[in-house]
């Protein structure tokens, strides 16, 4: 445990020790105010809940999470500190987690930052607060589903660039697997099971479904398993650098 | 000490190391000698666990490299090849890293900074980032780093790269004051810093061991007695028959 602290310290600190984490806040801060008031018509809607604001999160986090994933192995293995990572006396699952758990829980500062929105819709109306709450958690977990796949592709390559570019596809094609343009393309030929499984990975199915107060256990335990095996492909990929 | 037995390993069609066995005792201090690319950096990569060999084995102080990897890994203290660090953080912030993550806490990893620190003369520079050191700070923070738990065994890829002839003095002084207690392989290019600081030397080429002594026996197998004349003999002629 106390090697998952130490890797998981250093990490959230790196965030902070360069302009990385202000810049990220008010980007992240100031487009979901961006969306929710002036694109979602916020204050035109008439009616007291955040789904407009929920509604968008996704299509933020496709361009912003691959963001703060893009330097978690790239970095170390461009600077060579990986050699220095890998041989301390610390298990590979500690070092992933640690890394990873760094990452979801500056993501999770940053969502808990718009607050404010959630003091407006009080202030104005009468929402229903176990949705909202139950939205932050999923938006939450989802969050952690994109930085588990941008973590797992960070560490597979020395650049950046590359690392962001590769994780905004894969999470794209996760986003959208339940839209109705690629059911369209699956329908045609494939076998209905098979329609439903390509849809059964859509972050926005599963998303869509805990902000419409639908909480089904399901849900979450998609996203976790999602996560999960991101970090385990994680573990194997750095594995893999281990022998050459 | 340190155990390699039959140590290999391969990069496609290259073989970087070729069935390396070597053993090194407490209170030696090996130079580890070999022109670029013959596999001095590749085999220390493996001795700290970095990268998996093909066949053959490491132990530290009994412990297996590949399979009983991390307590093996806390009896190493390892300067790898151009020393890399966390440029953004301090040499303060560091070294508290690194004491955390081998376990060390309060006070033992004051005591443990505090005796890296004053081996390595980083007291002037401790709260500045790493990035903006010069060259010579920055290897004596990768030496802090790795003599912090007082290792048994010291792996050093390059100790003194890039250091000026004062700096240079320092490290050998520093490795001098702990050899007795440790295990300590030292990579280097530099002939003369063998016959100042090791106690023992291999040449290796092309992934073999191609000789073993202390410096001054190699030195007189060399028909003018000289260490370089050497290592040239053995590490050139092989390159042209090949």
């Amino acid at each position: 445990m106390s090697a998952l602290g130490a890797v998981f310290r250093r990490e959230f600190a790196a965030y902070f020790a360069t302009p990385i984490a202000f810049v990220f806040l008010i980007i992240f801060l100031f487009s979901i105010g961006v969306f929710t008031f002036y694109i979602g018509n916020f204050f035109n809607n008439g009616t007291a809940d955040l789904s407009v604001f929920f509604g968008f999160q996704p299509w933020l986090y496709l361009f912003l999470i691959p963001a703060l994933a893009m330097r978690l192995w790239a970095e170390e293995k461009r600077s060579g500190s990986i050699e220095l990572l890998l041989t301390l006396p610390l298990p590979v699952w500690a070092t992933v987690l640690g890394k990873f758990l760094a990452a979801w829980v500056f993501a999770g500062l940053a969502l808990a930052l718009t607050f404010p929105i959630w003091i407006t819709i009080n202030y104005l109306g009468h929402p229903d607060n176990g949705v909202i709450l139950a939205s932050y958690l999923g938006s939450f977990l989802m969050a952690g589903a994109y930085l588990s796949i941008g973590a797992a592709i960070s560490a597979a390559t020395s650049n950046q660039v590359i690392a962001f570019v590769i994780t905004l596809v894969v999470c794209f094609l996760f986003t959208v697997a339940g839209a109705s343009a690629v059911m369209d393309a699956f329908q045609g030929w494939a076998p209905p099971a098979l329609v439903d499984v390509v849809s059964s990975f859509s972050f926005l199915t599963h998303f869509s479904a805990i902000t419409a107060g639908v909480i089904d256990l399901r849900d979450a335990i998609f996203f976790f398993s999602v996560i999960g095996l991101f970090l385990y492909a994680n573990v194997l990929i750095i594995d893999m650098t281990k022998s050459g | 000490m340190l155990e390699i037995e039959n140590l290999t390993k391969r990069f496609d069609a290259v073989t970087a190391v070729a069935g390396l066995t070597l053993s090194v005792r407490q209170g030696e201090v090996l130079g580890f000698l070999g022109p670029n690319g013959a596999g001095k950096t590749t085999t220390m990569k493996m001795v700290t666990g970095f990268l998996t060999p093909d066949s053959g084995s490491v132990r530290v102080c009994g412990h297996d490299i590949g399979s009983d990897t991390l307590r093996a890994q806390a009896k190493i203290g390892y300067l790898p090849e151009g020393a890399p660090a966390y440029g953004e953080m301090t040499p303060r912030e560091f070294l508290a890293f690194i004491a955390g993550a081998r376990g060390l806490h309060g006070d033992a990893a004051r005591a443990a900074r505090d005796s890296a620190v004053a081996h390595t003369g980083l007291d002037g520079v401790m709260d500045r980032p790493i990035e903006t050191l010069s060259k010579g700070f920055r290897r004596r923070v990768g030496l802090a780093q790795a003599i912090l738990h007082d290792p048994d065994v010291l792996i050093l890829d390059e100790p003194t790269d890039g250091l000026d002839p004062n700096q240079k003095h320092a490290v050998r002084e520093l490795i001098r004051s702990i050899a007795a207690r440790k295990t300590i392989v030292i990579s280097t290019h530099m002939l003369e810093e063998v016959e100042a600081m090791c106690s023992r030397a291999v040449i290796i080429n092309r992934g073999r061991l191609v000789a073993d002594g202390t410096p001054a026996a190699l030195a007189a197998r060399a028909p003018g007695g000289r260490l370089d004349d050497l290592f040239r003999a053995l590490t050139s002629t092989e390159e042209a028959a090949a």
